[in-house]
């Protein structure tokens, strides 16, 4: 037997049922799990930094470079396991090149290209350019040049530019936050739209990744926001996670009850599939969706954030009550992104079994490598705080 | 005053070459664009329109076709990878269904419901359903699936992605990726033999001539005719494919 089908007959081993026999393995990683993650991070963390600019809510005016900063972090790296999972990597750039106009995946570089090119580099541009100039003439040597070269030569920091700057910056925040809408909830469409899967197949699908990828981004901002604040030896603003705090309990009881939704319609309705998806849930994506998305990352978090709109009382346990909610709901939205991903595909299309998914620790598309996808925007975010602080930022004249 | 005027017919110039262009993109992105709707129309009438039939009622489930499919379309051995596959499904007097194919039935089936339980127990062939308004092309994001005139489901081998998409937009479970070519595979209803005048392997090799392929546009063709006289069902009809597959005495139990 040839060793490279070894998994295979292991998993042969484990089919419930039946499955059609191109079903054994799936095809849809862990890879895929992440790219939705990201790029649900990327819109939430945009949403919460146009939150602060176009309804000028002023006391989350510390998150705002850094919600931008994240975005563009996960942004950048949205798209590597997305190409990494292709078994023709090599060929990815003709998606671009020839995109099929019915096909909702080939859509997805240009709306990505958009929002990368046009909405964050752009609004991170005019945001950071006032400084870059002046960065440019107090730095020595390489700093000096880099900075320049980053204010692409423009280094005129007159009043009435610096107002153009943000004027032009504001334009962009709100052209940015449909944009941000589309990117997520394109990226649901890619698996609603899917007729063929009773589990993917729901016009709510990116109504539910919208409000999912916001919980995500906005708790990523506040955990970062507290990381930096820490790292720094910072006080942390309590004020900034009262408010990030009230704004992603109302995202969260939305998201909560759009999927409720879902699912309560899904068992009045009780199509032909019901008993097969009935028997996943409460099966296979027990553990992922009752414990790691239901109890983990929804319900505790939903009641501690609700107990934290009336409790103001010791700062202390309330900022460690913040950060414990945003990495729990993290969690929950990782497992949200496992329990659509790859529970869609744990059942035959015969609705007539199951087959199984055990994840590699190495190889291109093992858990080393997703962890690689996840950390790596990190790695980013540092390099980027670290190229452009927000904390050093020349400040505007208001 | 000159230099205004300069600039206000640039300005014109800019205008119009930005009207024209954008105009010129926006037709020609609209003309052949397929974004909402989607369903391929047969686009020559003089070349055929090919439909299957399968009877059901005919098949004695000796996996021949699965094997011959193999064998003539370098898939591989392995009980992961069929092109076309056959399936035993066994009701029981209970009304619960059992369904098998251990190796897409080339070796055979095993029984192992007793026969004082079996209510009705039977073989189906499947196989890719050629769909007129096919899922699995309608998602490839750089149209390397695509339906050829005579409305086969075919692959270009050089331009697949290996992206899956199409894999998990096929409702009937007729595709996978290659492990060699390392790029999506289905049943191109022997393309290679068809443009030769030779019958699909699969259809070849059948004992009880259980599957059998035609011109859907020919009124007098063998698979018109049959389907004139035959009650016969295609899967997933709900799903609205445009499956060109026909299963003749198709019971309620087949997914």
């Amino acid at each position: 037997m040839d060793p490279q089908y070894q998994y295979l007959y292991d998993a042969l081993t484990h089919v419930q049922g039946y499955i059609f026999p191109n079903e054994l393995d799936l095809q849809w990683g862990i890879l895929i799990v992440v790219y939705p993650f990201i790029t649900g991070l990327v819109a939430g963390a945009f949403i919460l930094a146009s939150l602060e600019r176009v309804f000028n809510v002023k006391v989350l005016k510390p998150t705002y470079q850094i919600a931008l900063l994240t975005a563009l972090s996960f942004l950048l790296v949205a798209t590597m396991p997305l190409i990494s999972h292709l078994s023709q990597p090599q060929r990815a750039y003709e998606i671009m090149m020839t995109p099929h106009s019915s096909s909702a995946m080939a859509i997805f570089g240009f709306i990505y290209l958009w929002y990368l090119m046009v909405v964050l580099l752009l609004e991170i541009w005019f945001d950071y350019r006032p400084s870059m100039v002046v960065w440019s003439k107090e730095k020595k040597g390489v700093m000096k040049w880099v900075y320049k070269i980053l204010t692409l030569g423009l280094s005129d920091i007159s009043p009435r530019t610096v107002s153009w700057d943000r004027k032009l910056g504001y334009i962009i925040t709100v052209v940015g936050i449909p944009s941000a809408f589309i990117l997520h909830g394109y990226v649901g469409f890619i698996f609603g739209s899917i007729k063929a899967n009773p589990w993917w197949s729901t016009p709510l699908m990116p109504i539910i990744f919208l409000f999912s990828a916001m919980v995500s981004g906005v708790s990523l901002v506040m955990f970062v926001y507290m990381a930096i604040s820490w790292l720094r030896k910072k006080a942390i603003e309590v004020n900034v996670l009262d408010t990030i705090g009230k704004f992603l309990f109302f995202i969260l009881l939305l998201d909560f009850t759009l999927e409720a939704l879902d699912q309560i319609h899904r068992i009045y309705v009780a199509e032909e599939s019901f008993e097969i998806i009935k028997l996943l849930v409460s099966g296979k994506l027990y553990l992922t969706l009752f414990v790691g998305q239901g109890l983990v990352g929804t319900l505790i978090p939903l009641i501690t954030l609700a107990f934290l709109q009336f409790y103001k009382g010791r700062i202390r346990l309330r900022k460690t009550l913040y950060a414990i909610v945003s990495v729990l709901t993290l969690i929950g939205v990782y497992s949200m992104r496992w329990n659509v991903v790859i529970g869609g595909q744990l059942f035959s299309k015969s609705f007539a079994g199951f087959t199984s998914f055990k994840v590699g620790l190495i190889g291109l598309d093992g858990t080393l490598m997703a962890a690689f996808w996840l950390l790596l925007p990190i790695g980013i975010l540092a390099f980027l705080l670290w190229l452009l602080p927000p904390w050093k930022m020349v400040e505007e004249k208001e | 005053m000159e230099r205004e005027e300069i600039k206000s017919s640039r300005r014109k110039f800019l205008k119009s070459a930005a009207i024209l262009t954008g105009a010129t993109i926006g037709y020609s992105w609209l003309k052949g664009s397929t974004f909402l709707l989607h369903g391929a129309e047969p686009e020559d009438k003089a070349v055929p329109w090919y439909g299957i039939v399968i009877d059901i009622e005919k098949c004695i489930g000796c996996g021949s076709c699965a094997a011959s499919c193999k064998q003539e379309n370098d898939v591989p051995k392995e009980p992961f990878f069929f092109r076309n596959w056959v399936e035993m499904y066994t009701v029981k007097n209970d009304g619960s269904v059992e369904i098998q194919s251990p190796n897409g039935g080339i070796d055979g089936f095993k029984q192992t419901v007793p026969d004082d339980e079996i209510f009705k127990a039977f073989f189906v062939p499947k196989m890719c359903n050629h769909c007129a308004k096919s899922p699995c092309e309608q998602v490839c994001p750089v149209g390397a699936t695509y339906l050829s005139p005579e409305g086969v489901v075919l692959i270009d081998e050089k331009y697949c992605l290996g992206c899956r998409y199409c894999i998990q937009a096929c409702p009937y479970g007729c595709r996978f990726i290659h492990p060699v070519k390392k790029v999506a595979n289905k049943c191109t209803l022997c393309y290679h033999r068809l443009k030769k005048g030779l019958d699909p392997a699969c259809m070849e090799v059948c004992p009880t001539g259980a599957r059998m392929y035609g011109n859907l546009r020919d009124k007098n063709s063998k698979i018109v005719l049959f389907l004139k006289e035959h009650t016969t069902q295609v899967l997933r009809a709900n799903l609205n494919t445009g499956s060109k597959l026909h299963y003749n005495e198709l019971r309620s139990e087949v997914r």
